[in-house]
């Protein structure tokens, strides 16, 4: 029996899925480097940069709103988690994971000498470069080639709803990006051949065609959910990143994007809507992580490639900034606030605020606190992890 | 200053007449052809495929027998210096640039406008491009027009005016397969890559040195070549090289421009823009850095250098004729080496334009084709950023593959055009990149759920026109399957179009004996179709 039948025989089996299980096993202990997949990480990406300041809003400073006489968020609406800070009221259902002590929020994530371009800002996050430097890979592609998931895995990373790998771009990895599971196993069926070449360019497709056969050989089961997802498209991410994590043969990372970040103009309603969207998408997803026993081994991530001008512009929006606001999320996490709030007294010549934490710090935290991962290799540095994690 | 400038001009003159000189020398045929130098099949199948875009049965044929010299000629004389497609309308348009208003009174209706007026251009820019390659009667000049368009990286996410995008894309043409040294003085003063790399910002006092570092470690020299005083000392000499806002043409601006003494690489003297771009071009590096980058295009991932440095000396001793460098690489033994066959990967916009070459389709509209490329990663006029598309194995991955192979599951998935794209049929994993102006976006991403704001409405609209593009292309299994000699059957015939359309032997086991439709559908999805 060839393995492509095999495959095909071991996704047909009606009980959950015997064979991965087995693989799985046999894999970690053969995992070489000490890594531990088995947390996954989900990445949620505010592209088109989110506007920090109106997300945890510095209600307390006066500077606040004189920078954002039209824009800024009213005092009696913040969701007061300090005496100088604040959520957005988008964000209240946040609350309870406050409360709870689960979420931390990371305060001027950014990096040195910014830059304000939507594509090579996110190209630096992405591949955790400096600010001048251009690199091929992302930071868990990297990562991943110095430590390897198990070859039993579904895959090393699943992109939701966006074409773009983004930290998993660049060779080697097996990374996956879909829209929803049923789609991906559809257009799967035209991946139909493995194997080896010594021509390098054939075996990496071959290899390519392979990784999309193992994804689709283990996503196919969908777990039956009592959470309710949010309607619409994040909701739906979110749901199909649910899925994704419950898959027995495991993930480690899962990617999901909210786009429509860039407010220029009439930014309050569309942050309002968005930031909606993003507190309705966490609980599902805590629920949903909850309910697969995995809340406690999954962290939680949110990223863009910058926040916004402190000064709101002439159209009731905001411009490109720099260091903004971040959460991380996970029955892990030790909750509460980190870094610290930009200075708006002390803005660069282009109106932005320096960073208090350097994103790479954030990324280390996953690499060597989460997974064991050494990351002074993949992010081409050392960077010290935050203390957000708890043993 | 002028005159500076004018004795640089005068001495490029001289350096075309050396370079045809020594062409017309070089091109000079061997005096004995030697067997192995006549074209095979696979030969003349792997010389037009590389220097071109999905040859056809026909076009193989009249090269079989050639010698490699003489094919190499009719390639290299047949290139063009214009588009043989009419460019958009609006690129004949002259009068000032249709800038919003900057500053306070610059109101949003009027930046929404603009930027929708961009938007538009650009994506008529992508399809006329598309269509030219397809119409070409020279696949090899845009080929080469593309190989600089990812060299001189320019990006309309930056430079935002069509026009502008559509001027370059002239400049790289008509340079494309002439003097390489007029090509990179040109395109110095490129408004659009002025633009691109900041250089208008570049002043006297306070020196943007993006440009000065880019044209040595990109355009010319290769990293390792220069030091970063070396940029410094550049970038002064670029000051004052601009942009006239309100024509859209280059314009040296004197009291901006640094006109002190300055030292680049070991060269000292009150130095101007167009000197330094000399001095790069004196350094043997540049001829290198140059072949090499041919080499990755048109042999193999793997670089031979001394045969590299042989075709490098002569690209230089030509004084950078381009065409002296490619006929170093296409007549060379390199190039036709078992080893070097099938080692590189179709770009989207070779796989895309090479199919369609391939089989004699001819689509009515070209942008739906644009934009599938765009989709399978490869955005013309949008290079990811100043280094270009990286290219050969990061063209595939998991997304990107099931993009190419849905791409041709859809357009060979029926012979009657009706059956090959029926509405409501499963959407592509086609992606816009939404003009080029604002990023990718998935199709699946924008799919209708709950209310939509009107942003969206249009790019599902826009997405649905582009599916709706690619189908009701008139195309006949059964004829182009008969184009191949069926005397011994059905199965010789299976081999021929196998031979014909992959570089090296399938990987999945090919059900011979099939319909004719069904066995182009099993060849073009195989894993060798990506391969060149």
């Amino acid at each position: 029996m060839d393995r492509r039948h095999f495959l095909k025989l071991a996704g047909s089996i009606p009980v959950v899925s015997l064979a991965p299980a087995l693989m799985t096993r046999v894999a970690w202990a053969a995992t070489p480097s000490g890594a531990d997949y088995r947390k996954p990480l989900i990445l949620i990406e505010l592209k088109g940069g989110n506007d920090g300041l109106n997300t945890l809003v510095p209600y307390a400073n006066p500077t606040y709103y004189a920078l954002r006489p039209k824009i800024g968020i009213p005092r009696e609406q913040v969701v007061q988690l300090s005496d100088s800070v604040g959520l957005h009221p988008a964000l209240e259902p946040l609350l309870p994971l406050w409360k709870n002590r689960e979420l931390a929020v990371l305060q001027g994530v950014g990096y040195p000498a910014p830059n304000l371009s939507h594509f090579r800002s996110i190209e630096i996050w992405d591949t955790a470069s400096r600010s001048e430097e251009y690199l091929q890979d992302g930071w868990l592609t990297r990562a991943f080639g110095a430590a390897p998931t198990p070859k039993s895995f579904a895959a090393d990373g699943v992109i939701i709803g966006s074409p773009d790998l983004g930290p998993l771009a660049g060779g080697g990895t097996r990374a996956i990006a879909l829209a929803n599971t049923e789609q991906f196993l559809r257009q799967a069926r035209l991946a139909t051949v493995e194997g080896q070449s010594r021509n390098k360019a054939l075996s990496h497709i071959l290899k390519v065609e392979a990784d999309i056969m193992q994804a689709a050989s283990h996503l196919g089961a969908s777990h039956a959910f009592t959470t309710e997802f949010p309607q619409g498209g994040f909701g739906n991410a979110i749901k199909t990143a649910s899925q994704i994590v419950a898959n027995e043969a495991g993930v480690a990372v899962v990617r999901v994007t909210l786009s429509g970040f860039d407010t220029h103009s009439g930014q309050p309603g569309t942050q309002a809507r968005l930031l909606g969207e993003l507190a309705g998408g966490v609980v599902a997803l805590k629920s949903a992580l909850v309910e697969l026993g995995k809340w406690n081994d999954t962290l939680v991530l949110t990223y863009a490639e910058f926040g916004r001008r402190p000064k709101e512009n002439l159209s009731n929006g905001t411009d490109h900034g720099t260091a903004s606001a971040h959460f991380a999320l996970g029955g892990r996490v030790a909750g509460g606030m980190y870094g610290e709030q930009p200075s708006l007294d002390r803005l660069s010549g282009d109106g932005n605020p320096g960073y208090a934490i350097d994103f790479r710090s954030v990324y280390a935290t996953a690499l060597d606190r989460w997974w064991g991962v050494p990351s002074s290799g993949p992010l081409g540095g050392t960077f010290t992890p935050l203390p957000i994690l708890r043993a | 200053m002028t005159l500076l400038t004018h004795s640089s001009r005068n001495a490029l003159a001289g350096a075309s007449l050396g370079a045809a000189l020594s062409l017309l020398f070089l091109l000079a045929p061997s005096a004995a052809a030697s067997s192995t130098d006549v074209l095979s099949y696979d030969d003349a199948r792997h010389l037009l495929n590389r220097a071109g875009f999905g040859a056809t049965e026909a076009e193989i044929q009249r090269t079989v027998g050639m010698t490699r010299e003489k094919a190499t000629r009719i390639l290299l004389d047949g290139a063009r210096t214009s588009p043989v497609t009419p460019p958009p309308a609006w690129t004949a348009e002259t009068g000032p640039l249709r800038y919003p208003r900057r500053g306070i009174d610059s109101i949003d209706a009027e930046k929404k406008i603009f930027q929708q007026e961009q938007v538009r251009e650009g994506l008529e820019l992508r399809g006329w491009w598309v269509g030219e390659m397809l119409a070409t009667t020279s696949p090899l000049t845009e080929r080469m027009t593309l190989f600089w368009h990812n060299h001189f990286v320019s990006s309309q996410q930056k430079v935002k005016l069509a026009e502008l995008m559509y001027r370059q894309n002239a400049t790289l043409r008509a340079n494309a397969l002439g003097n390489f040294g007029e090509m990179l003085h040109a395109i110095a003063r490129d408004p659009a890559m002025v633009i691109y790399l900041d250089n208008a910002q570049n002043r006297k006092g306070s020196p943007n040195e993006n440009f000065a570092r880019e044209v040595m470690e990109l355009f010319t020299l290769g990293e390792g070549n220069y030091s970063e005083q070396d940029i410094k000392e550049a970038a002064r000499a670029f000051t004052g090289w601009s942009l006239d806002r309100n024509t859209g043409q280059f314009v040296f601006r004197r009291f901006i421009h640094d006109d002190g003494m300055k030292t680049v690489l070991n060269r000292a003297g009150y130095l101007d823009g167009d000197q330094v771009l000399d001095i790069l071009l004196a350094q043997p590096a540049t001829a290198e850095f140059i072949t090499r980058k041919l080499w990755r295009e048109f042999v193999s991932p793997d670089l031979d250098e001394p045969a590299i440095r042989r075709i490098a000396d002569r690209f230089r001793n030509s004084r950078y004729d381009i065409k002296v460098a490619l006929h170093g690489i296409f007549t060379s033994d390199a190039f036709y080496a078992k080893q070097n066959r099938a080692v590189l990967v179709k770009s989207p916009i070779e796989l895309v334009v090479g199919t369609l070459r391939q089989f004699g389709m001819k689509p009515g509209e070209a942008l739906p084709f644009a934009v599938a490329a765009a989709g399978m990663g490869q955005n013309l006029f949008a290079p990811p950023n100043v280094k270009g598309w990286p290219g050969q194995e990061t063209w595939i991955n998991a997304s990107t593959l099931l993009a190419r192979k849905q791409f041709l599951e859809r357009l060979f998935r029926g012979d009657e055009p009706a059956n090959r794209m029926m509405p409501g049929t499963e959407a592509p994993a086609a992606v816009i990149a939404d003009a080029g102006m604002t990023g990718a976006l998935p199709r699946q991403a924008i799919q209708p759920q709950g209310a939509l704001d009107p942003e969206k409405a249009r790019q599902i609209r826009f997405l649905r026109a582009m599916e709706r593009g690619m189908s009701g292309i008139p195309f006949s299994s059964d004829a182009w399957m008969a184009q191949f000699d069926a005397s011994r059957g059905a199965n010789s015939r299976n081999n021929s179009a196998s031979r014909l359309l992959l570089a090296t032997a399938p990987q999945s086991i090919q059900d011979a004996g099939g319909e004719p439709l069904a066995q182009v559908r099993a060849l073009v999805l195989d894993a060798a179709y990506q391969l060149k």
